[in-house]
């Protein structure tokens, strides 16, 4: 009997083991939307707003037109009929601004698309844009929520004169008992400053229509293929069965990659317009100006405490600046840091109000955390703050009130059901590994010495794996198809959409377990939608909780039948089937997958009831979204003089439930607290009074950068879900979750003599530096 | 980068490229200021000239008690140079402090003294060693002190055609010691303030000091009312401090996004000292 080369029997699963994907990636032989060219191929330059506010009086295409190149010049008038942007959110009373791909008769922000210039090549498409006169009537912007709510502000939209897209409550418990029990109120107003997600490669799309079979290929980079294709063949009228979508080699998202965009219809419009493919590459400015923003929140909060540290209920008003339109998310961004407002504390009561601002900017979205960094970093700080009022260590009251663990599953009083967690375990390991006790004492021999030195805690809860269907604006399950081919070799076909997470790698390590084949055996296929089962597509930290859980449920059904093949070939009915062998308890006989698979496909005899090939698909549907928690620990000082911040130690402890691979892991918390750090301390997006993003180039938006970054000691706690059979929760968001909350603990921990209690990010050296002035001659 | 047309000249001569530019053609060097310009079509250029292939056009030589640092000269080279690092190391330590690598192995000192960014590096260097310019043009070549070089904000004493072809620096003896201190705009990489100084001391008394500052406001400048307070002093601790606090008197200081002016100041009155007590220690 033949045995298969193809079988192995070391386990991948929870091993280091190198992405995949990487050598491609870093041999510069990835195809990105810009690698992509096509005979006859015309270039889309855009013509965009320069004013935050204003009314198109006309527009003269004219001297475009003419340029010798220009295929053709539209404006809003000619896509009238191309439809609206579309916005998924849905909540009660929501306004929805119409967010027509082109602007037709008036500009909401800087950057709004205007007009577009098709051309042999992408010069004289820019040229032609330099071309085109457009006579505007400026009006007077509003850029700030605060300011866009107050009486007599400059109305976004002139049908909305108070600038309010929508309101929403939400409560639990007893609030007010809470309230009027309480031996402590502390409150304060945080602010989660506006922010400008940038994957390295932009946006871009090529769109490319056949008229004679109605299909539409459309290469895009996204994170979410399948509702690109759902949603622009219907604003098109076109026939989802005819239209691919493809995310090619995807250079991070990040959360700004969900959405569908303007240009994605407007470019499929503009090829099936001219018969001809077209491209066209978001500019680094575009995508600052034109591609989401993330967070933009100020929150008031007041929490109710006991004496003893007891939390006992959260009052949270958020105003979220929206900015002028929604993308696919936009108004549910805020609804999920209600639901995570109450961290991992007990927290019986609470009580939420949402006001989203439209103002005059871009419009915000999910960024790599998307609602949960804004509600952690509010819990989190003040959290502190009560700890501060009843002079108890952060530490101790974060472990007073954590969920329990025989709590758990635990409902909260925003609704939801923790899964499983032992949430003072982080928080202790951390507090281990720093040598709490022991920094504590050199903080007060630092004091002494008149240096700044902060201890920062946060633990920190997310809400992941999207999740319920019921519970999200388009399906939370997610799809896999496994295919072992006549060779043996396994082919995996995934409703995600990975651009950077590494399911590459890790789908092939929980093939290769189940299986029992070698992860080279298996190639893992994404992003084609006519190619893989329709998938929701890779974002809140889902893809392996989700996906994975799908071919996971997929290559039991498979196994099933390898078996079957297996009982047949071995003539028993007494088969096991492990490491990628067939054995006859009995006989001691064994087949492997390459001769199983060998067998399927000839189909010279089938075992009953089973067709020949060796093929699984399973659509999966989560019963609950998952819950990671972790905790971060940072040690800072902040210089006397000059006010800039240096980060002494940071610790990293997440939990995120079972590893597939730690190597993985490790880098998405890197990132992720990479990113939570660019925000404690540096990125901001900043818009002056007319609605001009001053932050709008790498020259003045300070990304974090490597030679930035501290030593991130990292470490693990595992509290496996009971939602899934992996055990996995999600880990992509984790690291810029807990990040800010920690820093900036950290930081106003190290201010804390000089009387400080609260900072809005980012901490600028100027900001602490002012603080510290005036604490000095006070 | 998507700019708009131009013409592109490489031409492999000085002379042919001094007769391309006094037709109005625009010099590109290293092209990290200029380049991003271009595809942000914040400028235009109709044609361009590119210094890169012009032989001899860059070279660090020790002559005499000088050294000349051809304009097409990398920040890398200038960083690495062992001569610099020996002979005039505030230039080499000022060149590790710009930008970041890949800005350092393309930018030119010519072309950034030629930009004349009021936030660059070099130019607080230059200022301090008081350093010659050496400007050509298809028909003349003269010399400039760095003093008179930098005149306003992307201005400089460069005429029309002409282009820096060289840069001059002293060699100090032994007895002097240097020290260039920068705030780093953490999104840019230019000086929020950056202080260069350059200081010698006879026996136990500060008997030449120079203080070059860079950020702070229009252009880079020389401090001159510190740099006479140090002068004659012993360099203590309490000396540095005052003169340090005389760095930013009576300058109109920028304030932008990154820092106000009173910030700036501040900051300059703290990186002085820091450049001051360095500069001092470092006296062999």
């Amino acid at each position: 009997m033949a045995t298969t080369t193809i079988t192995k029997t070391e386990k991948l699963v929870g091993k280091r083991i190198r992405r995949r994907e990487d050598p491609r990636l870093i041999t510069g032989t990835a195809t990105y939307v810009d690698d992509i060219k096509m005979p006859g191929m015309l270039y889309a330059a855009i013509l965009r707003s320069p004013h935050a506010a204003a009314k198109i009086r006309s527009i003269d295409i004219s001297k475009a037109k003419a340029l010798k190149g220009v295929h053709a010049v539209f404006v809003g008038e000619d896509t009238k009929n191309a439809g609206a942007v579309p916005c998924g959110a849905s909540l009660p009373g929501l306004r929805v601004p119409h967010h027509n791909v082109l602007a037709i008769d008036r500009v909401y922000l800087v950057g709004h698309p205007v007009a577009v210039v098709v051309a042999t090549d992408r010069y004289i498409a820019r040229d032609g844009v330099e071309l085109i006169e457009v006579d505007y009537e400026v009006e007077n912007a509003v850029a700030d929520p605060e300011k866009a709510l107050a009486p007599g502000a400059h109305a976004v939209h002139p049908q909305w004169p108070d600038n309010v897209a929508f309101t929403f409550h939400q409560e639990g418990g007893d609030v007010t008992k809470a309230f009027a029990e309480a031996d402590v109120i502390v409150k304060q107003r945080i602010v989660s400053q506006r922010l400008i997600p940038n994957s390295m490669e932009t946006r871009g799309v090529v769109a490319d229509w056949h008229a004679a079979d109605r299909t539409m290929n459309l290469y895009t980079s996204t994170q979410a293929p399948h509702l690109v294709r759902s949603l622009v063949a219907q604003i098109l009228g076109l026939e989802e069965n005819r239209f691919r979508v493809v995310a090619p080699e995807v250079g991070g998202g990040f959360g700004a990659k969900i959405q569908t965009y303007a240009e994605e219809i407007l470019l499929a419009w503009i090829s099936m317009k001219l018969q001809k493919p077209v491209k066209w590459i978001e500019s680094r400015r575009e995508n600052f100006l034109c591609t989401i923003h993330g967070r933009g929140h100020v929150d008031f909060y007041e929490i109710a405490a006991k004496r003893d540290g007891t939390i006992t209920g959260i009052k949270l008003k958020i105003i979220q600046d929206l900015g002028a339109y929604f993308t696919v998310l936009t108004p549910a961004i805020p609804t999920l840091s209600v639901l995570m407002m109450p961290g991992l504390y007990r927290t019986p009561s609470i009580s939420a109000d949402i006001v989203g601002a439209f103002t005059n900017c871009t419009p915000t979205d999910a960024y790599r955390g998307a609602g949960r960094p804004e509600a952690t970093h509010g819990i989190e700080r003040m959290v502190d703050m009560v700890a501060a009022e009843l002079k108890m260590d952060p530490a101790e009251i974060r472990l007073k009130n954590f969920v329990r663990n025989e709590e758990f599953p635990f409902p909260t009083a925003t609704g939801l059901v923790y899964d499983s967690g032992d949430y003072s375990a982080p928080l202790k390991k951390a507090m281990e590994m720093a040598g709490y006790d022991k920094l504590r004492k050199e903080q007060v021999e630092a004091r002494k010495q008149g240096r700044y030195m902060g201890i920062g805690l946060c633990a920190y809860g997310e809400i992941c794996a999207f999740g319920p269907s019921p519970a999200t604006p388009a399906g939370g399950w997610e799809s896999a198809t496994v295919k072992i081919e006549p060779s043996g070799q396994v082919t995996v076909l995934t409703g995600i959409s990975p651009h950077g997470q590494g399911e590459e790698t890790t789908f092939a390590q929980i093939v290769g377990d189940e299986l029992g084949v070698g992860i080279d055996d298996v190639l893992v296929v994404h992003g084609d939608t006519s190619m893989v089962p329709y998938g929701i597509g890779t974002f809140g930290s889902r893809s392996t909780a989700v996906g994975g859980t799908a071919l996971y449920f997929a290559l039991q059904d498979l196994k099933a039948t390898i078996k079957k093949f297996g009982e047949m070939l071995l003539e028993s009915d007494d088969v096991t089937f492990a490491g990628g062998q067939c054995t006859c308890n009995k006989s001691g006989k064994s087949i492997g997958v390459k001769g199983i698979a060998a067998a399927a496909y000839r189909a010279m005899k089938l075992p009953p009831n089973t067709g020949p090939g060796l093929v699984a698909t399973h659509f999966w549907e989560p019963p609950n979204f998952t819950f990671p928690f972790g905790a971060h620990l940072v040690v800072t000082e902040v210089n006397g003089e000059t006010g800039d911040v240096s980060i002494k130690r940071y610790i990293a402890i997440d939990d995120c439930g079972n590893i597939l691979n730690p190597l993985i892991v490790d880098g998405q918390v890197h990132g992720g607290v990479a990113q939570g750090i660019g925000q404690a301390l540096w990125e901001q997006a900043v818009y002056d009074d007319n609605g001009q993003l001053v932050t709008g180039e790498f020259m003045d938006y300070t990304m974090p950068r490597a030679h930035m970054m501290p030593w991130i000691e990292s470490g693990h706690t595992i509290t496996p879900t009971p939602v899934n059979p992996l055990g996995v929760k999600g880990v992509g968001e984790a690291g810029t979750i807990g990040a800010s909350p920690a820093v900036v603990n950290s930081v106003v921990d190290a201010l804390s003599p000089l009387g400080v209690r609260h900072l809005d990010m980012p901490l600028t050296p100027e900001k602490l530096w002012k603080l510290i002035s005036a604490g000095r001659n006070a | 980068m998507i700019p708009q047309q131009f013409e592109y000249s490489a031409p492999k001569t000085l002379d042919e490229a001094l007769g391309l530019l006094a037709e109005g053609a625009r010099p590109l060097a290293g092209g990290m200021s200029l380049i991003p310009m271009m595809k942000l079509r914040l400028s235009n250029p109709e044609h361009l000239v590119d210094l890169g292939r012009i032989k001899d056009l860059s070279y660090i030589r020790e002559q005499g008690t000088v050294i000349h640092i051809g304009a097409t000269t990398t920040h890398h080279d200038v960083e690495s140079s062992p001569l610099l690092r020996g002979k005039c190391p505030l230039l080499a330590e000022t060149a590790s402090h710009i930008g970041d690598v890949q800005v350092r192995n393309m930018g030119t000192i010519g072309g950034s003294v030629a930009h004349a960014d009021p936030a660059a590096d070099y130019p607080a260097a230059l200022q301090a060693l008081e350093a010659k310019i050496v400007l050509k043009g298809a028909k003349s070549e003269r010399t400039v002190s760095a003093a008179d070089f930098f005149v306003d904000t992307f201005t400089t004493a460069l005429e029309s055609g002409e282009i820096v072809r060289e840069v001059i620096v002293p060699v100090d003896g032994s007895g002097t010691g240097t020290s260039y201190q920068k705030v780093l705009q953490p999104a840019s990489g230019f000086a929020i303030v950056g202080i260069a100084v350059r200081v010698r001391k006879q026996g136990d008394k500060v008997a030449m000091a120079r203080i070059g500052v860079t950020g702070l406001s229009n252009r880079a400048f020389r401090a001159t009312a510190a740099e006479k307070a140090l002068e004659g002093r012993s360099g203590s601790p309490a000396e540095i401090q005052a003169v340090a606090a005389l760095v930013g008197q009576g300058v109109d200081a920028n304030s932008d996004l990154h820092a106000s002016a009173d910030y700036r100041l501040h900051l300059a009155s703290v990186y002085a000292a820091k450049a001051l007590a360095v500069a001092l220690g470092r006296i062999a």
